[in-house]
């Protein structure tokens, strides 16, 4: 069984009149990368501070490697790193001075060594020297990176690691990502790039205040849209339309584009009735495949339904 | 303490980057230690006739102070006496400045979360911030009263006034009271830092602690006010009072929740 690297239980946090974080209950296990997701105020970095121990939770309560936050939050602040939103640095100083305070603070028993390994790591090695207000973006971001996981931490929270970067450094940034899932840290990542949480993240949470859904981006596809697979037919007739339709497990059929669609509960054990069907009945059948819809369709749907459904 | 001082280490790199803090740090010392030096300098020549005119204007409880003196070391002793406030001022204003700085400038380059989120606590981090305002101050103002003091031993007309100016109440000033003060100016710093929600309002507002010391400044040179001991006294025991009113409010006015969520 896996270890729970997060456990949040009726999380809340208001200030004053204003409930930002409504009742949030979760539970991450060790190694996952968990996608939060949501606009702007639904809450996000709020539960980052709270489960990094920055700010005080105002009900519920939440464990992080074990330790209970508002009890143990030095504990907490050990076990987690943190990319904030406004990875902030010390312009004046250097890369490598830069890191070296931050390791001090996080009472980093190798300092010099742990600073050589991150430089080095994100390919900041060479220019560890120069003042880092003269650095771009990019590399300030690849810096807060660094910075956020000098004291080896077993929790990571990045909040937007690739906010304005050009694709080249999202691409080295979002390869990190993936590189320190398999050294088995338990990351939480909260952005709007919704490609990237797609590609990131094992689960993901659609949040706005409150959770709105919690599952793998694979599975909320399917519980919101279904199985959709499309045939690419010579000619889509009617009598083919019935022909598919005459099986009870199609959910739906539809000619989109010149094409079929088909929504279905088990395509792998459906798909092949209906080609055979579909051949039967004289179409010549060019290409199946999947229907994919992006995780911004899942995303929009729950965080906006109405307007999805107009 | 590792942290308290890996703090100060990283401010005094950062800050004195800075030409805002560096010219608090040595062109106010400067000015106030060379300038009353330059007036004994230009007493120098000066005729006893005149000194001795000078001094029957002086305040009347002043003329006890400068028994024994000729008249003109009691006029370059009155003179030297003015700048006794100045003096105080140094280990307000610096770090008062630097703390400003110190504190604002994480807002603005937006390093105060990544510092919160670290283990260290909230005394380490304020104490480092203080240190690294006060000990630069006190080293200056101590610095400048030393190289004041011996400019006095070569330029005063008279040993007397080389005594007075090692006397009681002025090393109970500069010793006593103008650490009391930096801690004073730091701690305010740090209130005023943490409760604003704009960083410039938080220097500015915290630049009027001088206000109090150009007041004595005045009063002293008006006659209304005299420093002797028993002032000194009272007023290290009251600053002692509150510095610690101040530094308890400033600990706890030092919310880290209310800087992350109020400073935007």
């Amino acid at each position: 069984m896996t270890d729970t690297m997060i456990y949040t239980n009726n999380l809340t946090k208001s200030f004053g009149e204003n409930l930002a974080v409504d009742r949030l209950s979760l539970s991450i296990p060790a190694g996952e990368v968990f996608g939060l997701l949501g606009p702007n105020g639904a809450g996000k970095t709020t539960t980052i501070r709270m489960l990094a121990a920055l700010i005080a939770p105002t009900g519920g309560e939440a464990r992080v490697a074990g330790f209970q936050i508002g009890q143990q939050d030095r504990e907490v602040r050990k076990a987690v790193g943190i990319l904030t939103e406004n990875p902030g640095m010390y312009n004046q100083l250097s890369a490598e001075r830069n890191l070296s305070f931050f390791a001090k603070l996080y009472e980093v028993a190798d300092i010099p060594g742990q600073v050589e390994r991150y430089l080095r790591m994100l390919g900041l090695w060479d220019r560890r020297h120069e003042a880092v207000g003269t650095f771009s973006k990019g590399m300030r971001q690849k810096l807060a990176i660094a910075r956020a996981l000098l004291h080896e931490p077993r929790v990571l929270y990045l909040d937007e690691p690739t906010s304005g970067l050009d694709p080249e450094a999202s691409r080295i940034v979002r390869d990190f990502i993936a590189e320190l899932r398999h050294e088995g840290r338990t990351i939480i990542i909260c952005t709007h790039n919704l490609n990237e949480a797609d590609r990131l993240c094992d689960r993901v949470a659609v949040f706005r205040s409150e959770l709105l859904a919690l599952d793998t981006p694979t599975n909320l596809r399917r519980q919101i849209f279904g199985r959709r697979v499309v045939f690419h037919l010579a000619e889509v007739t009617p009598a083919l339309l019935d022909a598919v339709r005459a099986y009870g497990f199609v959910q739906q059929a539809e000619v989109l584009e010149d094409k079929l669609v088909v929504t279905l509960d088990d395509p792998e054990a459906q798909n092949p009735l209906l080609v055979t069907a579909l051949v039967g009945a004289g179409a010549q059948v060019r290409f199946v495949g999947e229907l994919r819809r992006s995780l911004e369709d899942v995303y929009l749907h729950l965080v906006n339904p109405q307007k999805e459904a107009n | 303490m590792e942290k308290i001082w890996e703090i100060v280490r990283k401010e005094w790199s950062e800050v004195f980057k800075n030409r805002l803090v560096l010219g608090s740090v040595i062109v106010m010392p400067l000015i106030f230690t060379l300038l009353p030096l330059g007036i004994l300098y230009s007493m120098q020549g000066s005729a006893d006739v005149e000194m001795a005119e000078a001094a029957a204007d002086m305040p009347e409880h002043f003329q006890a102070v400068c028994e024994g003196l000729s008249a003109l070391a009691c006029s370059q002793y009155f003179i030297l006496l003015q700048f006794l406030s100045l003096f105080l001022l140094m280990p307000t204003i610096i770090p008062v400045t630097i703390a400003s700085y110190s504190i604002v400038g994480e807002k603005n380059t937006h390093t105060l979360e990544p510092v919160l989120a670290t283990p260290i606590t909230t005394l380490e981090l304020l104490m480092g911030k203080a240190l690294a305002g006060v000990i630069p101050a006190l080293s200056i103002t101590w610095l400048s009263y030393g190289i004041f003091v011996a400019g006095t031993a070569i330029l005063a007309v008279d040993d007397g006034i080389f005594r007075a100016v090692l006397s009681p109440v002025w090393l109970l000033s500069i010793f006593g009271i103008g650490a009391l003060l930096s801690v004073a100016g730091v701690s305010l710093s740090i209130m005023i830092s943490s409760r604003v929600n704009d960083p410039r309002a938080a220097e500015q507002l915290s630049s009027l602690v001088v206000i109090p010391l150009i007041a004595i400044f005045m009063g002293q040179a008006m006659g209304l006010i005299q420093f002797d001991l028993g002032l000194v006294i009272w007023t290290t025991i009251g600053m002692i009072v509150l510095d610690t009113v101040l530094l308890y409010f400033a600990i706890q006015l030092f919310q880290r929740e209310t800087i992350l969520t109020r400073w935007k």
